[in-house]
């Protein structure tokens, strides 16, 4: 690679994100708008259809719930979630729009899937084009997509009225804000992004697949002549566009984004990226703006930025590296496609893994090992730069309730935030919301790594392996879905360990970060004062150390005994 | 127990819209406006034949063909029901093997110089439909060897071939192999 190929690359890195932050105050706005129930310019379209779901499911959108029955409400809507694409995904066999006629998942892979669509993780088991019918792509798992991340906007927007109310009971209705995020935010961008990717190649169809004749038959194995080619069809464009949007990434082929019809292009690949950064970065605004407080929204901008931008230099850094044990030049091109070029692949990379998304349009199992301990790093960070729809703030503003706490104790002053005090319910939910993902990933690991079970899963030996291990366990708990896909998971063992882990790894911080709302709304409000720590400036540093702090001193050990020491095989050579 | 109700009722109620009407309707704006885009952009010979996609590549071994990137799907190579990479780690002496094959391969056919990284190591989908520009230049002599053409009308085809980065600075310079060679068998008719 040239040094012009590195200015270009860093050119589309940095238009990328500046596009994001323009994007941020104008998306807020509107995302605000629709949330605390004001007119927006798509209303006179939406609202009779929003409407007609309250009438029809006997929902009164202005009774308001208390923290517990929003919770609840939260928790029955997603049980029964689960409990319809689980049933969706055992009986596929006899449900129409299956023209390949893929049989009914088994009941571990089923229970794997369902979970992980519904709670917005998208890890796969299993591969798309070999396994799910039409009907299950689209209306089990992309039904998912929406919802899951329309729940994500709920928390998150419920957690917002705990700061912005005063001395108040309710933290708004659960049925009017899954019915609000999912109608007004999601629907008409997935609609104009699907079509967009359309343009471009991405393949949206019913078709059955379609054989076609290759231009030089090849021999394939145990010497059979291989004279045609099986394209996959199916309504790709559609579910591509809220996969990203909603930052959940379940691919509808196995390859992911790197699919040439999920990801033709390398505006598709750009338009990707895009998609998933859109909403989690203009979350902040909409937050700013509800607490009246726009600088605290910018602030947790900036500090999620920084990182990003650290990941992703680094990332690219490895590899364009390369591999030294090739002794070939260039870059790491290993399970890397040549249109994106390395500026798109490595900032998919750490776009994917920072977002909870998990599409790929690079095997991260084939990154080189400092390379691949970015995605793992951001995600045992706790997706919190920007992390997932809705989930990757309210796991930030539970780290920023952290940063006051501990800072107002280095320091004598009192916690408070956005002119609430931090108390002991504020910082028992808040720990229990940054941990529950940590804790998870190390029992659960611990448990892969003892047994034979765990380990035979492995493709690749040595410490790899056990990076492999741990990124099954980071991904999961994080609610993210990404992959260092060589790990066999479409095992009993690890289907059953993982949607536990993918269950407790999203409910568990969604019920107490609606504890602390309800906590958190109750309070009145103190104006600033001179004793009030300042949130911005500096405070971004700081918050920025602490998540890194936490981060490192979870994971340090398994890290320096996975990627760092592959590290050190691979640049010392054997 | 209200809300067991409501919650059975809201699922359904958007299953029907996001998972029926939505990509129906998607499909429906598509094949109005992007038919041949959303049929998957097929490549079609002139009996009516589907020949196969331009953006899903095809396998060629054949010294008089450009070759491609390997691919790692499973059964045979560029086998579009089984996209996917090999996942094979960076320090892994399975793969650090299999590259040293091929580059063997390269060499014995005739490449010479430095290995261009792509045309040695497996892509992402298993479908990589391109190369990079020095990977397929690498393969100007043999090809045209093969052909019994010159190397300089076969350079002004590939270099005709380039395509630039989209919009100047997105991705990566490439060239589509599969258009490559069924350009080349065009102008040999």
């Amino acid at each position: 690679m040239l040094p012009a190929d590195v200015l270009i690359d860093s050119a589309q890195i940095l238009a990328l994100l500046a596009l994001i932050t323009l994007l941020t105050k104008p998306l807020g706005g509107y995302m605000a708008k629709v949330y605390l129930g004001e007119r927006t310019l798509l209303s006179p379209l939406l609202s009779p259809v929003e409407r007609t779901i309250y009438r029809l499911a006997g929902i009164d959108e202005k009774a308001e719930m208390g923290w517990k029955q929003y919770a609840i409400a939260m928790l029955l809507f997603n049980m029964f979630g689960i409990l319809l694409l689980y049933s969706i995904l055992l009986l596929q066999g006899g449900l129409p729009f299956n023209p390949q006629k893929f049989p009914g998942f088994s009941w571990h892979l089923a229970l794997n899937t369902a979970v992980s669509f519904v709670t917005n993780t998208n890890w796969q088991a299993y591969s798309g084009e070999s396994a799910a019918s039409y009907f299950t792509q689209a209306a089990g798992l992309a039904v998912q997509n929406f919802l899951s991340s329309a729940t994500g906007m709920a928390v998150m927007i419920a957690l917002i009225r705990g700061f912005s109310r005063r001395m108040a009971e309710n933290i708004g209705n659960f049925w009017a804000d899954l019915t609000r995020g999912a109608l007004y935010i999601l629907l008409p961008i997935a609609l104009a992004a699907a079509l967009l990717l359309v343009s471009q190649g991405v393949i949206q169809n019913f078709s059955p697949y379609l054989k076609t004749t290759l231009l030089q038959p090849i021999a394939g194995p145990g010497g059979r002549i291989i004279a045609e080619q099986t394209l996959p069809m199916g309504p790709v464009a559609s579910q591509e566009a809220i996969k990203e949007l909603g930052t959940n990434g379940g691919g509808f082929f196995n390859a992911n984004s790197s699919h040439p019809y999920e990801n033709p292009t390398p505006f598709t690949n750009a338009f990707e990226i895009f998609l998933i950064l859109l909403i989690p970065a203009a979350l902040t605004n909409t937050f700013g703006r509800m607490c009246k407080s726009q600088r605290d929204g910018w602030a947790i901008y900036a500090t999620m930025m920084f990182l990003l931008v650290i990941a992703v230099g680094a990332l690219y850094m490895a590899e364009l590296g390369g591999n030294p044990l090739l002794a070939l030049q260039g870059p790491n091109m290993e399970g890397k496609d040549v249109r994106f070029g390395l500026g798109g692949s490595a900032l998919f990379s750490a776009t994917t893994t920072a977002t909870s998304c998990g599409a790929v349009n690079t095997m991260h199992d084939s990154l080189t090992p400092l390379g691949g301990m970015v995605p793992l790093l951001l995600m045992l960070l706790g997706e919190v730069v920007f992390g997932g729809v809705g989930s990757g703030l309210y796991t930030m503003l539970a780290f920023v309730v952290i940063a006051v706490f501990t800072a107002g104790l280095m320091i004598g002053r009192t916690p408070e935030y956005l002119g609430k005090k931090i108390e002991i319910t504020e910082m028992w939910t808040s720990v229990i919301t940054v941990f529950t993902a940590g804790i998870l990933i190390l029992i659960l690991d611990s448990i892969a790594l003892v047994t034979t079970a765990g380990t035979g899963s492995i493709l690749n030996p040595g410490a790899h392996g056990l990076s492999e291990i741990l990124y099954a366990f980071a991904s999961p708990s994080n609610n993210n879905g990404s992959a260092f896909a060589g790990l066999n998971a479409n095992t009993v063992f690890y289907n059953v360990l993982l949607s536990v882990a993918m269950l407790g790894g999203r409910f568990i911080p969604a019920v107490a970060v609606l504890w602390m709302a309800g906590s958190l709304v109750r309070k009145k409000y103190i104006p600033p004062s001179v004793g009030t720590l300042p949130t911005d400036g500096l405070f971004i540093a700081w918050l920025a150390a602490v998540i890194l702090i936490v981060g490192a001193l979870t994971f340090f050990p398994a890290l320096s005994l996975g990627p760092i020491v592959e590290h050190m095989i691979m640049s010392g050579g054997y | 127990m209200k809300d067991i109700k409501r919650a059975i009722l809201v699922l359904l109620v958007f299953t029907i819209l996001l998972g029926i009407v939505y990509p129906l309707a998607v499909t429906g704006a598509a094949m109005i406006l992007f038919p041949k885009q959303a049929a998957g952009s097929l490549i079609y010979k002139d009996n009516g034949t589907a020949a196969g996609s331009w953006l899903i590549g095809q396998s060629f071994t054949d010294p008089k063909y450009f070759w491609p990137r390997p691919s790692a799907t499973a059964d045979f190579e560029y086998n579009p029901l089984a996209s996917g990479g090999s996942n094979l780690g960076p320090t892994n002496l399975v793969m650090i093997e299999n590259v040293r094959k091929r580059v063997k391969v390269l060499r014995d056919s005739g490449i010479k110089g430095s290995v261009p990284v792509d045309l040695v190591t497996t892509s992402s989908s298993g479908l990589d439909p391109h190369l990079t520009p020095q990977a397929a230049f690498a393969q100007v002599p043999r090809v045209a060897k093969s052909r019994n053409i010159p190397e300089e009308e076969l350079k002004s085809l590939v270099m005709s071939q380039v395509e630039k980065r989209q919009f100047g600075f997105l991705g990566a310079e490439r060239v589509n192999v599969l258009k490559l060679n069924f350009a080349m068998d065009e102008v040999e008719k």
